[in-house]
């Protein structure tokens, strides 16, 4: 839905970047570590709660959200193209790769495997995204 | 007229008006390029359609990024301008002896969409020398639909080379085995395959290289530039002109550095924003009734005798 927003009148996406700069740099300095620290939590947090059966990752705005998602062995993830451009989801290591996937188009993989897997988009390779795998040691799904 | 008593700063301010104007038509057509001794300059559309009888022995056209098949809100019929730019094409006062198309001529590599986008560039009567974009590439095979297609007698992903009235031609292909993390790729293979390709030329020769992503580091943020482009580029310091067209950023954007005149094309199906000025790269949308401002063409002369090329841009609204 954010994505939506995206095609509207150029300027305002021009300006756009410049209102959200000072407030950003602003947090930087005043507290920088805890600004990291914290994303990374709430991204694993959301990972668990999202429990172990379903992980979602938004394809929009030419980036993977979250660009890291930490999930549970057994998990299936399912990306969603949200742009207007397709975009595939490819594994650095070549575990997995998605045909190309059209505006609302959905790529699901299952991850039996725990590791980190590294993917990016083999359209637009500046687009990269994670998916951290854990043993199913706290769901304990058998 | 009515200001026909008017003083001539009054007139100046017409004549610079007018020339912005002018300027404001060019982000919108395409590209016209004319080979002119050697070194690329762009002129707008209305001037060359205004100046039929320059000099202008030898001219190629060189239109982009169709992308045939897109319908989003950014242009809702990609075809349709896909049309005018070829009517826009077939009204050049002089016949352009070829054309170039720097990729994405699809929008998702269907046979229905390289179907439509051939049927309408066959009525510009002009032969048509291709180098796919990422767009092109994304059949179950990764580009054997477009190699069986377009891709005959070229080698490897589908580069080549000619030579067209002592000036030789180079496609390269740049959107094939992308790395994670990287921009656009040669390869070691196509690179091998250039420096032979190049190694037996007068570096008098003007060259002119196509591809679809451009060869110069444009915005890296973005994707926009090819990893080993600078190695490709290493190979034709000798030479005393080198162009280097691209498309890829539906955008014109130049640069000249000591030999090297580097020259993005326009889309023909929809703009894109201008680097970091937008949250991203996608199709940019721009008020009803303009975007054929942001669409275009281009055509290049070639004038022997030591000049510049000359790039003509032209909007497909002028």
């Amino acid at each position: 839905m954010l994505t939506r927003a995206r095609p509207n009148a150029p300027c305002h996406s021009i300006w756009r970047p410049l209102f959200l700069a000072p407030p950003l740099v602003a947090l930087c300095g005043l507290v920088p570590a805890y600004g990291i620290a914290g994303r990374a939590h709430a991204a694993e947090a959301q990972a668990v709660t999202a429990n172990a059966e379903a992980g979602v990752v938004k394809i929009g705005n030419f980036t993977f959200s979250p660009a890291t998602l930490t999930v549970a062995s057994g998990t299936t993830v399912t990306w969603t193209n949200d742009d207007d451009i397709p975009h595939t989801v490819a594994a650095k290591n070549k575990a997995f790769r998605s045909k190309t996937l059209d505006t609302d188009d959905k790529f699901t993989f299952t991850f039996t495997a725990s590791g980190e897997y590294d993917y990016f988009c083999s359209l637009h390779p500046h687009m990269v995204g994670k998916i951290f795998v854990k043993a199913a040691d706290a769901g304990g799904a058998s | 007229m009515a200001n026909s008593g008017q003083n001539g700063l009054d007139k100046d301010n017409g004549v610079s008006r007018r020339g912005v104007l002018e300027c404001m038509t060019w982000a919108g057509t395409g590209v016209l390029w004319s080979i002119l001794g050697g070194i690329p300059s762009s002129l707008g559309l209305s001037e060359a359609l205004a100046a039929p009888q320059a000099l202008t022995p030898f001219t190629f056209l060189q239109i982009s990024d169709s992308h045939v098949g897109f319908d989003k809100a950014a242009n809702p019929d990609a075809l349709a301008t896909l049309r005018e730019a070829i009517a826009k094409i077939k009204a050049l006062p002089k016949t352009p002896s070829f054309m170039i198309h720097t990729g994405d001529i699809s929008h998702l590599s269907k046979e229905k969409e390289f179907d439509d986008a051939d049927q309408l560039i066959k009525d510009a009567g002009l032969p048509v020398f291709y180098v796919p974009g990422e767009h092109d590439l994304l059949d179950d095979e990764q580009g054997k639909a477009y190699l069986n297609r377009y891709g005959k007698g070229s080698h490897g992903a589908g580069w080549y080379s000619f030579d067209q009235d002592g000036v030789h031609f180079i496609g390269l292909v740049n959107v094939v085995d992308l790395k994670a993390g990287g921009l656009g790729n040669l390869g070691s293979g196509q690179l091998k395959w250039l420096e032979g390709d190049v190694a037996g030329l007068s570096s008098s020769t003007p060259i002119v290289v196509f591809a679809h992503i451009p060869l110069w580091t444009v915005y890296p943020e973005w994707g926009w530039g090819t990893e080993d482009g600078a190695r490709a580029l290493s190979l034709m310091k000798r030479f005393g002109s080198v162009t280097v067209l691209n498309g890829h950023i539906h955008q014109i954007m130049q640069k000249v550095e000591g030999n090297v005149a580097f020259h993005t094309a326009r889309s023909t199906a929809f703009p894109q924003p201008p680097p970091g000025t937008a949250p991203s790269p996608g199709p940019m949308k721009v008020p009803a009734g303009e975007l054929n401002k942001f669409l275009g063409i281009a055509t290049v002369h070639f004038v022997r005798g030591g000049q510049p090329l000359a790039i003509i841009d032209t909007p497909l609204a002028s």
